[in-house]
Formats: structure tokens, sequence, C-alpha cells
């Protein structure tokens, strides 16, 4: 087992570096924009810039080598890193309203071929909640119901491709349930609220059954540590989930009353 | 857009955004004080089977929900100056009340998902303890229905 960690520790140089060098790039790239408009003089949101921040701040301290190695062996550190990675970065990112930067920002071809992708049809089934459900609690089912997790223990490809889907799956359903960013097949609001509550009830639901019934199976894990783990994806999941109803009646209230508060000043 | 409709104080819809809140703080109450903080049932109860799970977390989910929407309907009633704040403290008393009797009677009693309190000689006070309690503020909540109604009919003769 310990020989194993000291393979991971001695590959870790490059497997902090690439994901980091890409965060950088993405936030190199927000801030970049972000500029342009202000020297455009049009008025970019600081609140949207800050989230962009906070998401990619989060993004870095889920991949930061003291965290990554503690996640690596005990299932309470991949449980902060997968509610960093998974639920509260996404958050950050999406609300940032990283699309409508681009196709302000971007030459008008360039902004055309963005929205044709959008419009395209995988993406347009993509942005209705319900596929968008599925993909992200039902990795997560997946990934704590059958041998996955333990086999990502030992593959570190299947280890990177399980939080690449966490992050992906988590930016998705947030831009299908509350984005602000353009979304061509949005459902109405009956629908996304009716989705985000099956989320809350099935995350929820999850965490309880890991913590009774000792899931995942057949780990190195202590029953103790599982169901610590369990709690902190039930609290942790919680949070990120109440931001999410929050952020889905802030944009309800702000579509009622364009007046009453701007997260974009004219 | 019409003045004297954005003036109009809605009555009916100020009383269900006070029963929304009202239903989901008291199921708030009741998840953190006495699930959480007094652990009196438990984070997960030993003694419900698997479908006691998961109606906990559908409760808690909806609770969550219920008291976000609640919350941004109320400010939009604010802002529209159609809250009749009279009748949404009414309607706040009467989700607290009514939350806590069904809880009690139904939850406990009828479907016996889960007790007030395990490991104790006589349940007979924590249960009446727990439903006399929801009467009470029940009954706040009819007394303000009928108080915010007869300053209604003041004001129309």
């Amino acid at each position: 087992m310990t020989g194993q960690h000291m393979d991971m520790g001695s590959a870790s140089m490059a497997s902090y570096l690439v994901p980091w060098l890409l965060v950088a790039v993405l936030l190199g790239a927000y801030v970049f924009a972000v500029l342009q408009q202000q020297r455009a003089g049009k008025q970019w949101s600081r609140w949207r810039t800050a989230s962009f921040i906070l998401g990619c701040s989060l993004l870095v301290i889920a991949m930061a080598p003291g965290l990554a190695q503690y996640a690596h062996h005990d299932l309470r550190g991949h449980m902060v890193q997968h509610l960093l990675v998974g639920m509260l970065a996404p958050l950050g990112l999406v609300l940032a309203a990283p699309v409508t930067l681009a196709l302000r920002t971007l030459p008008v071809s360039a902004a055309r071929s963005i929205t044709a992708l959008l419009k395209s049809r995988p993406v347009h089934w993509l942005g209705h909640p319900v596929p968008a459900l599925l993909l992200n609690i039902g990795g997560m089912y997946l990934l704590y119901l059958t041998p996955l997790y333990t086999l990502t223990l030992t593959n570190p490809f299947l280890h990177h491709l399980v939080h690449a889907h966490f992050l992906l799956a988590g930016c998705l359903f947030v831009w299908a349930i509350a984005g602000p960013d353009f979304n061509p097949n949005r459902a109405g609001k009956y629908t996304r609220l009716a989705v985000l509550f099956v989320s809350m009830a099935a995350h929820a639901y999850l965490s309880k059954f890991m913590y009774a019934y000792v899931w995942p199976r057949n780990t190195p894990h202590d029953v103790a540590q599982i169901q610590e783990a369990a709690q902190l994806m039930y609290y942790g999941g919680d949070f990120a989930e109440l931001l999410l109803v929050i952020a889905f009646f802030a944009s309800w209230y702000q579509r009622r009353n364009p007046h009453a508060f701007k997260l974009q000043p004219v | 857009m019409d003045l004297t409709e954005q003036h109009q104080v809605d009555t009916s819809r100020s009383r269900w955004v006070g029963v929304l809140l009202g239903v989901g703080v008291m199921a708030a109450v009741d998840e953190i004080i006495f699930h959480q903080l007094l652990a009196w049932h438990h984070f997960y109860d030993q003694s419900t089977p698997a479908i006691g799970l998961l109606t906990d977390g559908l409760l808690h989910a909806a609770e969550l929900v219920a008291i976000v929407a609640g919350f941004f309907m109320l400010s939009d009633l604010h802002y529209r100056r159609a809250l009749a704040a009279n009748w949404a403290w009414a309607g706040f008393f009467l989700g607290l009340g009514g939350f806590q009797l069904f809880d009690g009677i139904v939850d406990h009693k009828v479907l016996r998902l889960h007790q007030v309190r395990y490991g104790v000689e006589d349940i007979l006070p924590y249960d009446i303890a727990w439903n006399l309690a929801g009467v009470i503020l029940l009954a706040i909540g009819a007394w303000l229905t009928w108080r915010a109604r007869s300053a209604q009919h003041h004001t129309a003769n």
C-alpha cells in the first residue's frame, strides 16, 4: 500500500501542474476579456468576475498537493475534493456567465460558432435539467455504490477521469438549473425546480445510505472514516444545493422585477 | 403599468407565502434542534427502514426550497407593494402550527415514521407537549387571521 502511494507521489508533480495550468489559462482568459470590456467602455458585473475567481480558487485548492494526497488515502479528503470540484467550483464558474462574456468579447465569427455549438443537437439535449441530473447524481451513485471507487484508488487515469466528470457534470447541472448564460433548451421554472428538488433529495438519500450501510464497500477505509465522509457529503452537499436554490430564486426575482436590483450595473 | 394595479395589496398571496415560510421554518426547527442538536431522532434513525431515509431526504429538500422560495416571494410582494403583512403573519403561524401538528399526529402516531424521543419510559408527556405546541401556534394563526379579516372589513366600510 505504501509502495503504491510512493508511486503516486513521484508521478505527482505533472499531475498537479497540468490541471493548475488549465485553471490559470481559464482565469487569464476571463480576466483578459473583462479588461477588454472595460477598455471598450462596456460594463461587466464585478460580482461575476469575483464569482469566476472564486470558482477557480476552489479548483486550485481542490487540486493542491496536500489535499490531493490526503484524498488519495482518506475518504474524508476525497469527499472534500468532490464537494469542491463537483459542487462549489461549478457554482462560481457558471454563475460568472463566462459564455456571455465570450460572446461579447470575441469577434463576430467566433461568437457565431459558439452560438452554433450551443444550438447543436447534443448541447441542446444536454441543456435540459433531466439529462444533467442523471449525469450528475447518476455519476455519484455509480461511483460510490459500484466497485468504481475502489478502481479509482489504483488507476490514476480513472481517478482523473472521475474528477473531470464531476466538474463537467456539476457545471452542466448549474447551467441547466440557474445558469445566466444562453441555454436553448432551458426548461420551465417548475420543471427546473422539481429537478433541483429531486437532486437534493437524491443527494441526501445517497449520503445517508452510505452512512447507514457503509458504502463504498471493499475499500481500505474503516467504518468510522466512511461515516464521517458520508456526513461531510450530507452537510457539504446541502450547503452547495442551498446556494443553487438561492441562485434559482434570485434569477426568478430578477426576471420579475428587472429594476429591483442589478447584478449588472448599467 | 397601471399605478392602481401596481399598489394592489394581495392578501391571498401574502397569506400563502406566510404558510410556506411557516412550514419551512418549523421543518427546519424540527430538523436542526431535534435531529441534529438534541439528537432525539438522529441523522440516521436505526429504527426506521430504508424508506425512512428517503422520506427524510425529501422532507429536508422540501424544507430548504420552501424557506428560500418563501423569502424571495416575500421580497417580491414587498417590492411590488402588494404585501399584506398581517395576512402574511397569520399564514406564518398557521404554517408553523400546521406542520407541528401534522408531524405530531400523522408522522409520529399514524404512520409511526419516528417518535419524538427514544429510550424514555413514558412518551406521552413528549407527545402532549409536541402537539400542544402545534395547537397553540395554530390558535395564534387563527386569531391573527380573524384580526386581519376584521381590519379588512373596517377599511372596506
